[in-house]
Order: structure tokens, then sequence, then C-alpha cells
């Protein structure tokens, strides 16, 4: 049984709404609207992992894994901060991260469903994080040239974390995947789990290939083959077939999600929920 | 002279700088750690270390504090993200400061354990107490300590 009710028109209303048509052209208005909503794509991506990561705060199977998932954290909400504070300036409502952060629900959020999906056990999230990281490693590199000063600037900052990020994962499915007989069947279903949510990563929609063409957004297809070969490198080392492909998921980016990503803001965004006007 | 006019106008609010400590290893200044790039008569330029390092608002604010309990209310902080904050920018002297505070500083030869100076020394964990840190053991004198990542 759901627990949340069924979708009804008006909602989807909401999501049709923020739903790239496609009809870009080439005025300024319209470019400022399409900036605020790939912002939230990259801000949202770094927010929702660096909060499923903090879930694992006292949890991991050892204190130096502990610090380590916790300073990923650290480093996705840093990154967040920049894209959505940035974001708020784009839209000139007058808001910031924190308000974008925390006074958005489900629809209007923008990340991948990727980032969304439950911890699991170690494996799976070592096996998401794998997955996510060499992809957004690929994806700062490109956007290290974007025409976008702020972004090109933050790109170019987290680009060396998540560097730091992809190494930690790879040695952890290599480890996991090439260790016991029961490390590695956790690493092969964490990353059965998550393989179907890969190929959302590369969707080029309207938005992103109107980005790209103004030189602010990366070409995601382009990634794609880098990322698979990364991929299977690691892969090959820790002795793991890849996952068989499966229908992809998509949606994400115009605000369809799964479940999950609800129950996450819950958690996320109770005292701003509770407590509105709340301030430090 | 034109350089030496800047610097005299502008040397007063770095010694006011030199004494701003960092938050999460107090031995070392703001200057230290190369986090103020720059110094105007009218301006500092400060740049965060790490993208989620939780000091960087702290440090802001202590920088602010310090600046205007020394008078200069009308010097204004700016944040550049660009270029990136490295490793390499840590002065000298701060990485005298670091080691006498026992973590190694940020090296790409081999690591000195900050107590007894060996180079028998083996990483325990890439990720330590804070995103700045990893963890290290001397094989000497068996003492873990931690390392300044190259950055």
């Amino acid at each position: 049984m759901p627990s949340l009710p069924p979708i009804r028109p008006e909602d989807e209303a909401c999501a049709e709404k923020a739903r790239v048509t496609g009809a870009f052209d080439a005025q300024a208005e319209e470019e400022g609207g399409a900036l605020f909503e790939y912002l939230l794509r990259l801000g949202d991506d770094s927010l929702i992992l660096g909060q499923r990561l903090s879930e694992w705060c006292g949890h991991a199977p050892s204190v130096e894994v502990d610090l380590s998932l916790a300073n990923m954290a650290l480093d996705l909400v840093g990154q967040a901060t920049h894209f959505l504070n940035y974001a708020g300036e784009v839209e000139g409502k007058g808001q910031d991260g924190d308000r974008l952060a925390f006074h958005r629900d489900v629809l209007d959020f923008r990340n991948c469903w990727l980032v969304e999906q439950p911890n699991g056990d170690f494996a799976q999230t070592m096996a998401r994080q794998f997955l996510f990281s060499t992809w957004q490693k690929l994806l700062f590199r490109q956007l290290q040239a974007s025409t976008d000063a702020t972004i090109a600037a933050v790109a170019e900052k987290a680009v060396k974390e998540v560097t730091y990020h992809q190494e930690l994962a790879s040695e952890w499915v290599i480890r996991l995947g090439d260790g016991t007989e029961e490390s590695r069947r956790r690493m092969v279903d964490g990353l059965d789990w998550n393989w179907r949510f890969v190929p959302e990563l590369f969707e080029m929609d309207d938005l992103a290939a109107f980005m790209a063409s103004r030189g602010i957004g990366a070409d995601l297809t382009a990634l794609r083959p880098d990322h698979d070969a990364q991929v299977r490198a690691v892969l090959a080392e820790a002795t793991l077939e890849p996952p068989a492909d499966q229908r992809p998921i998509l949606g994400g980016r115009r605000g369809h999600h799964s479940e999950h990503l609800g129950h996450l803001l819950c958690t996320m965004q109770f005292l701003p929920r509770t407590y509105p006007e709340a301030i430090w | 002279m034109v350089a030496a006019a800047r610097v005299d106008e502008t040397g007063p609010i770095w010694s006011v700088l030199e004494d701003v400590p960092d938050p999460e290893i107090p031995v070392i200044s703001v200057v230290d750690l190369g986090i103020v790039r720059s110094v105007e008569p009218d301006r500092v330029v400060i740049t965060p270390t790490y993208t989620g390092c939780p000091a960087s608002q702290v440090i802001e604010r202590d920088v602010r504090e310090a600046l205007d309990a020394a008078g200069y209310r009308h010097v204004r902080i700016e944040t550049a993200l660009s270029p990136a904050w490295t490793t390499n920018w840590i002065t000298r002297q701060g990485r005298e400061k670091l080691r006498a505070y026992g973590i190694a500083p940020p090296t790409r030869n081999a690591v000195e354990c900050p107590q007894c100076g060996s180079t028998s020394t083996e990483e325990v964990s890439r990720f330590g107490s804070t995103p700045c840190k990893a963890l290290w053991r001397c094989r000497d004198c068996l003492e873990p300590f931690d390392l300044f990542k190259c950055h």
C-alpha cells in the first residue's frame, strides 16, 4: 500500500509547468529561466546525495569509514550550497540556497534518481557512489570550461574533491567485489540495484541541449564513453561482470521521483516544515 | 614607490589577518593557510579551502570581527572560488607550525612522522578527522598522526 496519495491532476500540472518544452529560443529572459533549472539539477544532485550519505553518520562499519562518508557528504553539501545560492541569485526572487533546499517539495526537485536511492547496505551505498562520482568528475571536468564563470569556478574547485570520492568508491568496489563470497554477493546486488539509474545521467533533454549549445552546460552524451570505460575497468579489477542493461528510469530532471525522495525530504526538511521561519 | 606605498597601506591589515587562527587548526593563521588571497586598502579577498569545509563560515566571521576590532570596519570581505585553493599556498612558516602541532604538512614525497621524523610511515585511512586530513601511522615510533593532504 503506498504511503503517499496518488498523484493528482493538479500535481501533474505543477510538474508539467516546470517541464522543459523545448520551445527555447535566443530570448534572454528564457535563458535565465533555463539557467535556474539547470542549476537546480546540479545543486539537487549534490544536496540529495549529501543528505543520503549523512544518514550513515554513526552507523558505518568502522570509524574511518564513518568519517569518510561524512566528509564526502560535506563536500557534496558544499557544492549544493554554491549551486543553489547561485540559482537563487539567477531566479531573482530573494531565495537563497537554504530556502531552495528546505522550502521546496518533491515535485520541484531536479535531481537524478540515482542519488535519491536508499543507502541499502554499505556495498549498495558504495556502488551508487562509484557510478555517481565517476560521472560527476567527468561532468565537472567539462563544466570547468563553462561560459558561466560561477559554474566554471565551482566545478574547478569541486573536481579535485570528486576525484577523491571516485577513488575511494572505486577501491571499495574492488575490495568488496574481489573479496569474500558475501562481500561479492552484496556488491553484485548493490550494482544491480543502481544500474537502471545510470542512463538518466546522460539524458540530453531539451534543457540540457540548450545549456550545452550556449556553452554553459555539458554535452552529457559525450561523457558516456569515458564513463563506461572507467566503470568497466574498475569492475574488471573487482572481477565482476557489468550488470545486464535494464529498462532505464528517467524523469528526475522534470520532477518525477521515486517514493524514496519524499521520505528523505521529510527528515531533511523537518525543522523548516515545522517552524517555517526559524533562523539560526 | 607605488608598490612601497601600497605595502605600507595594507601592511597593518595583513598583520591583523596574521593573528586570525584557523578554527580547526588554531596554531596556524588564515594567512599561513593561504586562505587570504589579496589585501587592498578597502577589500580583503578570501577563498575557502574545501567546498564543504564547515570552517569557511566561521573563518569569514572571525576575519570580520578581527578587522572590526582593529578599526577596519570599512574593509569589505569578498570570497573568490577561482583559482581554487591548493595546499601549495600554505606558507613555509605554516608548514612548520603544522609539524610542531603534530600534523605532517602536505608533501608529494615520503611522509615524515611529525613526532620522530621517521619516513617509515603508512596510511591508515585516506579520510581523517577533517576533510583536509588523512590518518597515518609511524612504523618506528608507532604513533598515529594526521597528514595534511595535498590538494
